[in-house]
């Protein structure tokens, strides 16, 4: 069991280290490089959140980690250490006493993540059971203390009640109650609260963080909305093309951006402070092809930065600080950065011109208010 | 409101639509009805874009689709340039129709997928358009790369072909082919990422000033409403609960309802202090039996017995500034020092 193995000492190593990971998928068209060389560690009690775009790797990074890609055409490399374990290489039927009971995840869509003809009570109290080794009552009874625990009104009538009698909020409570439910140390949440309106992501985002330090778990928030991380982690990891671009803790890294592809994530989101009107800096063009990326920095042909280097070499993760990393030829607030900037507004490349609109167009409307 | 009124309409001949006591009601099991919609009003003048926000239910959709009759409203009058469209039936309203055109919030579903996106842009010409083919190629060239599209890329592919950002700007395409003057987006961005968000917010501020265009934008991203709004009108449960100018209405939230949307905004900012004390449910009560009097009081932290007893009307707290509620959060300005504040 994998609980003798943390219970034995460990305890100074982090609760998980992922080193040169590689997730690739063969499809008819080549192979997709969806994850590409990605070191991440989640200490005990922590949260990170990994923010990207669709198609930057992130889910398929929480989904490696977890072990859920299945498949044959699936090939994974590097190590995926947990409590001294490689998960890699822990056989499907063994990740079993992981699942749920050491690691769970809450997912996107919380109406196609529970089994619309079973019961809410028995959703719950099958992992319990299986896990724990609960009796029935016993389940039960844990199950009415959970849904209170993420706050379901008249949780005892809630337990016989089938998915679809329940909003998208309580539903996702739900997820949660039956990802926590056997105490994992682990929880992956996977944009938890895209579906929801501002509101209930509010409550579900609270939610989630007061298990997450009740129960000291290391939390992996996936997510492409920057806003939503920002309060609610300690580090950020920022993925594009498969590869982590740019990882420091939440402060510093909105403090102090260094890679130009987070700057233009941060730079993109309407603020309710901007006057209405201002022109948003967009990021041009999408993100790129996973079977044949493009050469040098992955980012190169969306950046308002990128010089010739950029097209040809592909920059390595440097420190910007201790804690503080980034891969970029021109770092964002350097004097070269600056430089590259402006030859590239002086060439009209449209990345570049549209963050001169924005820059001009919050000058002209005042700025914040 | 959650109440009714008429205080913040406003007159004028540059109004373009005006909506009075709109009311939208669907049949329910056991002889109940739906109320999605209670008699809400508002206007919108040429080149003016007003924002309805709201959560899911709060009636925001099914307003936008009683603006194009679909379905007509149960009771109440939208008016276009001054003609009664609740009045018009079959062909009337149809050629009517095509002045109002509407993006939808899915994309890729609202594309035909069998169809190529030549024929999928060139569709309201054919009903309503030229009759030569060159004419309709023509305008369908056009309007592709008005929304950043090669036409001659796009012509003969299908819809799974393309990115969901891309969709959204052929479905814009589409819905401009017959110059109409309003356009009505239903969250044309909530399934889009930020970058791409950014991208279509951009291509419809430029849309709206080329293409002379009145718009009404639905969505329940309270930052991008703001972005792209002149005016904003917060709704509830069937009701409208507050109506001002967009950057009036943010910094100045006069009802409890605004104040907990904005509060709930996840703002990109580290030192933001998140309220974590938040979690109970507040669930919409259902719009079968929706409570007495304001329909927000059973979430709201100001409600007394006359919130329960009475709705409130719509009443005017600044310039441009309109609020129901009996317990606003700012008090009514006299008009005199509003005016001077013009």
């Amino acid at each position: 069991m994998p609980d003798s193995a943390t219970a034995q000492g460990l305890r100074n190593e982090p609760l998980l280290v992922v080193e040169g990971l590689k997730t690739h998928f063969k499809l008819p068209l080549g192979m997709v490089k969806a994850v590409d060389g990605v070191d991440l560690t989640v200490d005990r009690g922590r949260t990170i959140g990994i923010v990207g775009e669709s198609g930057s790797g992130k889910t398929v990074l929480a989904r490696t980690i977890m072990r859920l890609n299945l498949g044959a055409n699936v090939f994974t490399e590097g190590s995926v250490r947990y409590a001294g374990v490689d998960l890699l290489d822990v056989p499907n039927k063994k990740m079993r006493e992981y699942w749920g009971a050491e690691m769970s995840m809450v997912f996107q869509d919380p109406m196609t993540s529970l089994n619309p003809v079973v019961r809410i009570g028995r959703q719950i109290t099958e992992h319990l059971r299986h896990h724990l080794g609960l009796s029935k009552e016993e389940a039960k009874e844990t199950a009415l203390a959970l849904l209170k625990e993420v706050r379901i009104p008249e949780a005892e009538a809630r337990l016989s009640a089938y998915p679809h009698q329940l909003s998208g909020g309580m539903r996702q409570r739900v997820c949660i109650a039956i990802a926590i439910a056997c105490g994992p140390r682990l929880l992956f949440a996977d944009e938890p609260t895209t579906a929801l309106d501002v509101t209930v992501q509010h409550q579900i985002m609270n939610v989630l963080a007061r298990e997450q330090r009740e129960r000291d778990m290391g939390m992996v928030l996936v997510t492409h909305d920057l806003g939503v991380v920002a309060g609610r982690t300690d580090d950020i990891a920022v993925m594009y093309a498969g590869k982590i671009v740019e990882r420091a803790s939440t402060k510093a890294l909105f403090d102090d951006v260094k890679h130009p592809y987070t700057e233009a994530l941060l730079r993109s989101i309407p603020r309710t402070s901007h006057l209405s009107h201002t022109r948003l800096a967009a990021i041009v063009g999408r993100p790129p092809d996973l079977i044949n990326p493009p050469a040098g920095c992955s980012f190169s042909p969306r950046c308002a930065y990128a010089q010739d280097i950029c097209f040809s070499e592909e920059p390595v993760l440097q420190e910007a600080s201790p804690n503080h990393e980034f891969s970029c030829h021109f770092p964002v607030g350097s004097e070269p950065n600056r430089e590259a900037f402006e030859k590239n507004v002086a060439k009209a490349m449209p990345q570049a011109v549209s963050i001169r609109r924005h820059e001009e167009s919050l000058a002209q409307l005042g700025g914040e208010i | 409101m959650a109440g009714t009124g008429t205080a913040h309409l406003r007159d004028g001949d540059d109004i373009l639509l005006r909506v009075e006591g709109l009311t939208v009601e669907f049949p329910a099991p056991g002889g109940n009805r739906v109320k999605a919609v209670s008699g809400i009003s508002f206007d919108i003048k040429k080149g003016e874009t007003l924002g309805l926000v709201g959560e899911s239910g709060c009636g925001k959709s099914t307003t936008g689709r009683a603006i194009i009759q679909l379905p007509p409203p149960t009771a109440g009058s939208v008016q276009l340039n001054g003609d009664e469209l609740t009045d018009l039936k079959g062909d009337s309203l149809r050629l009517r129709r095509t002045d109002i055109q509407m993006i939808f919030q899915d994309p890729i579903s609202s594309l035909n997928p069998r169809r190529k996106i030549g024929k999928v842009v060139a569709e309201p010409l054919d009903v309503w358009g030229p009759a030569s083919k060159e004419e309709k190629r023509a305008i369908t060239d056009k309007l592709l790369e008005a929304v950043g599209i090669d036409p001659d890329l796009a012509r003969d592919k299908r819809p799974h072909e393309f990115s969901g950002g891309q969709c959204q700007r052929i479905s814009i395409a589409r819905a401009l082919v017959l110059d109409p003057s309003m356009l009505i987006c239903d969250e044309p961005v909530s399934s889009l990422d930020v970058s791409v968000q950014a991208q279509i917010l951009n291509l419809l501020g430029d849309l709206k000033v080329d293409y002379d265009l009145t718009l009404v934008f639905i969505a329940h991203d309270l930052a991008v409403v703001k972005n792209i709004s002149d005016r904003v009108a917060v709704m509830y449960l069937g009701k409208m609960c507050e109506v001002a100018e967009s950057n009036e209405m943010y910094s100045n939230p006069a009802h409890p309802y605004t104040s907990l949307l904005l509060g709930s905004v996840p703002e990109p900012d580290p030192d933001n202090e998140i309220d974590l004390e938040i979690v109970e449910e507040g669930d919409l009560p259902s719009p079968i039996n929706p409570p007495s009097g304001c329909r927000f009081r059973t979430r709201c932290p100001r409600a007394d017995e006359q919130c329960s007893a009475e709705e409130p009307q719509m009443v005017q707290i600044a310039s441009d500034h309109f609020v129901a509620c009996h317990h606003p959060l700012i008090e009514p300005q006299p008009m005199e020092v509003s005016l001077a504040n013009d």
